[in-house]
């Protein structure tokens, strides 16, 4: 290791999503200040941002390009994530601004805090150091958190912060422990470093590092919410704003699980037989409970929770297999899984009242002969959670699956498949709501342009990625 | 291009639908026959241009559609799916015709009806192992909402046993899926999920075979349904609306036994081989089981259900009777009870219009009142019993043949089937038209109008066509048959030494017993003599 900084090593093109992104949060607060009420302008600010900070991201060529000593990676996992996060960071935004007037909420620096936000998890998704793992995971957090609460007069959204804030410090915790752990037995934070030095049979079986393994593994889990590190989940979900809710369920998780994928598939895959057993049991248990637990709910927010505890257990399906499909696989997972997370949000929101109103899976009986079309997309979301063909979800599933049985997993996609039996159920339940039984109550449904606007994006994204997924494939698996 | 038209146009038909008003219900009705009935005639011009003295695929179209997996848009049809294909654009179409008088949400009737009718359809054109499952899963969410929204009281209930049960068998068949991709992948170096490649080039260990049989089992076994997989069949007919249970027995069930000709079979051969007396044991279970249960049901519909049960025991014993009389009776017995069950199904429906109950003791006495519903009831009972001269007889007794030359037993079981089924359809048929017209409000019940007429005559037809001459329909799979029992028969696993035994086979047998020969398993010479014996029959239309 080099103890300082090389100038030369600084490479600032690599950067230049983060910094793009910083500049235009900076400046969306500074515009805060003066503004006023008029939050449109923060808006349009915050969505040029996320646009030039996709384009930026491009600027680097060729890639895999390294940078600060090797901590920093332009390549094309990053990239793609990039992408992800910027149209999920957009999609949250635009779900926002409808919901932020009705319930009410006035902040401006709701918007910057979501640009913040996404900084982090471009840093988390392209680091390659334990250090810059640790920054990005603090940055994500701490937005979280916030945007957790940003309803301060409401109760639900005041519990939802300071649990997920008090359980999250925890969990941080345990990362950096295991990060210490780590570095103390391998001698260093760099990924490639640690996966060279891991390489060597009697380094595998220090007690140090396994017990450092074990809790990043802990501090990881916590923050795709898998079981059994999920409890604050259900609460947080239902509690944050449902664009927060809706924004939490697709970006940080998938920057979480990019970082996941990056710790335990580049630099610890030597040691794969210590970590795999104990990543299947997450894997499964949080299938299980995810599912089990969805079943039993009758607030559709809750629900979504417990359902992506459960595909956060299919996603680390895509760990565990470590190679190169699996990579591939979480990219596409991720992706078809925002579209499909904002659109049954931005339903979610259309149907819901002033104070968070209206959640309960049962307001939504006889939706489909009073909105068809709404219902209609709102199946097709449900289903493509599911993992029903033809939407993306079937596909983003069968390449999951399919990188898992490459690397011999059968047992553990069984249970996967069994456990998308059960999933059946209860996406099907809200189905039966919608089309099954008659209206209980007048349904006063405002359809807000924006909101509208996201759930086409989310249809038209989830079917087409469901009957053409070719070139997104192409792409993905480069 | 064609197959990809005819395929779609239903789908088309459902998405013109959605622009449609829907208050205007007589176009929204009037817009989906006509879509149905050009469908049905432009898969008759695939019938006519079908050329049955080959085995290969026909209408074939292979477009790349996920290139980086090596998944391709590839669908064609030959004998063994052109019928069913066939049959499922014109049980849509009577369908559409039976559900005229659907009471609510006329337009999302009918645009679940034509999707489901295009999910069927890809069913059996798919030539993609990806493709097919795509499509084997795709149809059952219109059909799910067909039963939960337009069925009975326990709808929901049904609707949702009828999903999970075909789902999770589905699932399992994914696995299975994934695995032989990969698995062709490592051994030909081929990425590709083609039926037909896989069907030429897959060659798995015997205990692997058999665990991926078993996964293609359950999901088609579910769907026939065999027993004991068979619960969720009498729920989902009782409760589904007429045209629903009719496209449920016509076509759905038929997807099943589909798929253990298309997959099971030659994919599998000598897991098949390995099968045969549990298969067999279980379709006779389910032929009884059937029977017995349809004998002692109170309601109309229930009692075809089960009966239904027991028919497609005989399909599942010929197709495992593994010989070209076996397959071809379970063919034509395929479409018979897609032609006999639907017809039944439709006449329940019309009392049941009439009377909102389809209890057998409200009935009795129909006959003097109901003359042209007695006769029509008559003709589809009698062919669903297997009377000579209709078609029931005709499957039947093929696949009772077929079954004879491997085990006398299982024929001999099977046959009380027959019987059993005299049994439960002559005492249904005495309670319900004959005795004394004793309830009142029976008395003024009109008899068939002239649509209900027109949904069933067509099927009245077709029974008696096959029952008569059912050449055209044999000669259809006549090829495809006999190269299928050629790639399932057990001499193809046979060692090589043994191989003197049986001179007439030898040139056609030697190319696949190099391949399997080191997989093989020894045979007795008993067992031998009688394979051979089997082998030795030429198929029944080249008499």
């Amino acid at each position: 290791m080099e103890p300082i900084l090389a100038p030369e090593s600084i490479d600032l093109i690599a950067l230049a999503p983060v910094i793009v992104l910083s500049v235009f949060a900076m400046m969306v607060l500074i515009v805060d200040l003066f503004g006023g009420r008029n939050k449109t302008l923060l808006v349009f600010i915050s969505l040029v941002g996320l646009l030039m900070t996709a384009i930026s991201a491009f600027a680097k060529n060729p890639i895999p390009a390294y940078s600060f000593n090797d901590s920093y990676i332009v390549d094309h996992l990053s990239l793609f994530f990039i992408c992800i996060f910027t149209i999920s960071s957009a999609l949250a935004i635009l779900l926002s601004v409808e919901y932020n007037e009705r319930e009410g909420i006035r902040a401006g620096e709701y918007y910057a805090l979501i640009l913040f936000c996404t900084v982090g998890m471009i840093l988390l998704a392209s680091s390659t150091d334990m250090i810059m793992i640790f920054l990005g995971i603090e940055i994500v957090s701490i937005c979280l958190y916030v945007l957790a609460g940003i309803r301060r007069g409401n109760l639900a959204s005041n519990e939802a912060a300071l649990k997920y804030f008090l359980l999250g410090a925890f969990a941080t915790g345990f990362l950096l422990y295991g990060m210490t752990l780590v570095y103390g037995s391998t001698g260093s934070t760099n990924l490639f470093e640690i996966a060279d030095f891991v390489k060597n049979p009697e380094a595998q079986s220090n007690p140090l590092l396994l017990m450092g393994l074990v809790l990043l593994i802990i501090g990881f889990g916590f923050k795709v919410a898998s079981v059994p590190f999920h409890m604050w989940a259900p609460d947080v979900y239902q509690g944050a704003p449902t664009p927060v809710t809706a924004f939490m369920a697709v970006g940080p998780k998938a920057a979480a699980f990019a970082a996941f994928f990056r710790v335990f598939a580049e630099a610890f895959p030597e040691m794969a037989p210590s970590w795999e057993v104990l990543l299947s049991s997450i894997a499964v248990l949080s299938m299980f409970f995810g599912n089990l637990g969805a079943i039993m709910q009758t607030n559709i927010k809750r629900m979504l929770a417990f359902s992506s505890i459960s595909h956060a257990g299919y996603i680390l399906m895509a760990v565990i297999a470590k190679n190169s499909l699996g990579a591939s696989s979480l990219l596409f997972y991720m992706l078809a899984y925002a579209f499909t997370t904002f659109g049954i949000f931005g339903i979610v929101i259309l149907l819901g009242r002033k104070g968070e109103e209206n959640l309960e899976i049962e307001n939504y009986s006889g939706l489909a002969y009073k909105h068809p079309i709404i219902a209609l997309s709102m199946t097709v979301f449900l289903l493509s959670l599911a993992g029903l063909p033809p939407f993306a979800g079937f596909i983003a599933k069968f390449y999951i699956f399919s990188a898992a049985v490459q690397e011999g997993l059968i047992t553990l996609v069984i249970i996967a498949v069994l456990n998308s039996a059960i999933s059946f159920y209860y996406y099907l339940k809200v189905v039966v709501f919608m089309y099954m039984k008659e209206p209980e109550a007048e349904f006063r449904i405002s359809l807000t342009p924006l909101t509208l606007f996201v759930v086409f994006v989310g249809v038209i994204a989830t079917v087409s990625l469901g009957i053409f997924p070719g070139s997104i494939i192409a792409l993905a698996s480069h | 291009m064609f197959l990809t038209f005819i395929t779609f146009l239903p789908l088309a038909g459902a998405l013109f639908l959605v622009f449609m008003p829907k208050e205007s219900v007589a176009a929204i009705k009037q817009t989906a026959l006509a879509v149905a009935v050009a469908d049905f005639l432009l898969s008759l011009l695939l019938w006519t241009n079908f050329d049955n003295t080959t085995h290969k695929m026909q209408f074939e179209l292979n477009v790349p559609w996920i290139e980086a997996w090596g998944i391709n848009y590839h669908i064609g049809l030959d004998g063994i799916s052109l019928l069913l294909y066939v049959m499922t654009t014109f049980l849509t179409m009577i369908c559409v015709l039976a559900s005229w008088d659907i009471n609510k949400h006329m337009r999302e009737y009918m645009i679940a009806m034509l999707t489901l009718s295009t999910g069927m359809l890809g069913v059996f054109i798919s030539l993609d192992l990806f493709m097919f499952y795509v499509f084997w899963e795709f149809q059952l969410v219109p059909m799910y909402l067909i039963v939960g929204v337009w069925g009975g009281p326990r709808r929901i209930y049904a609707s949702i046993k009828f999903f999970l049960f075909t789902a999770v068998g589905s699932l399992l068949m994914l696995v299975a899926i994934l695995w032989i991709y990969f698995y062709i992948q490592e051994t030909t170096g081929v990425a590709t999920a083609d039926i037909l490649y896989i069907t030429e080039h897959l060659d798995a260990p015997l205990g692997t075979q058999k665990w991926l049989w078993m996964a293609f089992f359950l999901a088609f076994a579910i769907k026939v349904p065999m027993f004991p997989f068979h619960t969720w069949l009498p729920d989902a007919h009782v409760e589904a609306p007429t045209a629903g249970s009719v496209i449920l027995a016509g076509v759905l069930l038929k997807m099943g036994t589909y798929g253990f000709l298309r997959f099971n079979l030659p994919f599998f051969p000598q897991a098949s081989y390995e099968f045969v007396p549990m298969v067999a044991w279980l379709a006779i279970i389910g032929i009884i089981y059937g029977a017995l249960v349809a004998m002692v049901q109170e309601d109309l519909k229930k009692l075809v259900a089960y009966s239904s049960v027991s028919h497609l025991g005989f399909v599942m014993l010929g197709i495992f009777a593994l010989n070209p009389y076996g397959i071809q009776g379970a063919l034509i017995q395929n479409i018979n009870h897609g032609i006999s069950t639907g017809a039944l199904f439709l006449l329940v429906g019309v009392v049941y219009d009439r009377r909102h109950t389809r209890l057998i003791s409200e009935f009795g006495g129909l006959a003097k009142i109901m003359p042209k519903y007695t006769i029509c009831f008559m003709i589809a009972a009698l062919s669903s019993i297997g009377l000579p001269g209709m078609n029931g007889f005709i499957g039947e007794f093929l696949v009772l043949l077929g079954i004879f030359q491997v085990n006398g037993l299982w024929a001999a079981c099977a046959t009380s089937g027959v019987i059993l089924a005299a049994c439960y359809i002559l005492w249904m048929f005495q309670r319900v038209m004959f005795l004394e017209l004793k309830n009142p409000k029976n008395a003024d019940l009109k008899d068939m109008n002239t649509r209900e007429m027109l949904t069933v005559v067509p099927l009245l037809i077709l029974i008696f066509w096959i029952g008569l001459y059912p050449k055209p329909f044999m000669d259809t799979f006549d090829a495809s048959v006999t190269h299928l029992v050629s790639k399932v028969s057990p001499d193809n696993f046979r060692p090589k030494k043994e191989h003197h035994d049986n001179d007439h086979n030898d040139k056609h047998n030697d190319k696949q017993n190099e391949k399997h020969g080191e997989h093989a398993r020894l045979i007795t010479p008993t067992e031998m003599a009688s394979l051979n014996h089997r082998l030795q029959m030429p198929a029944l239309t080249k008499e």
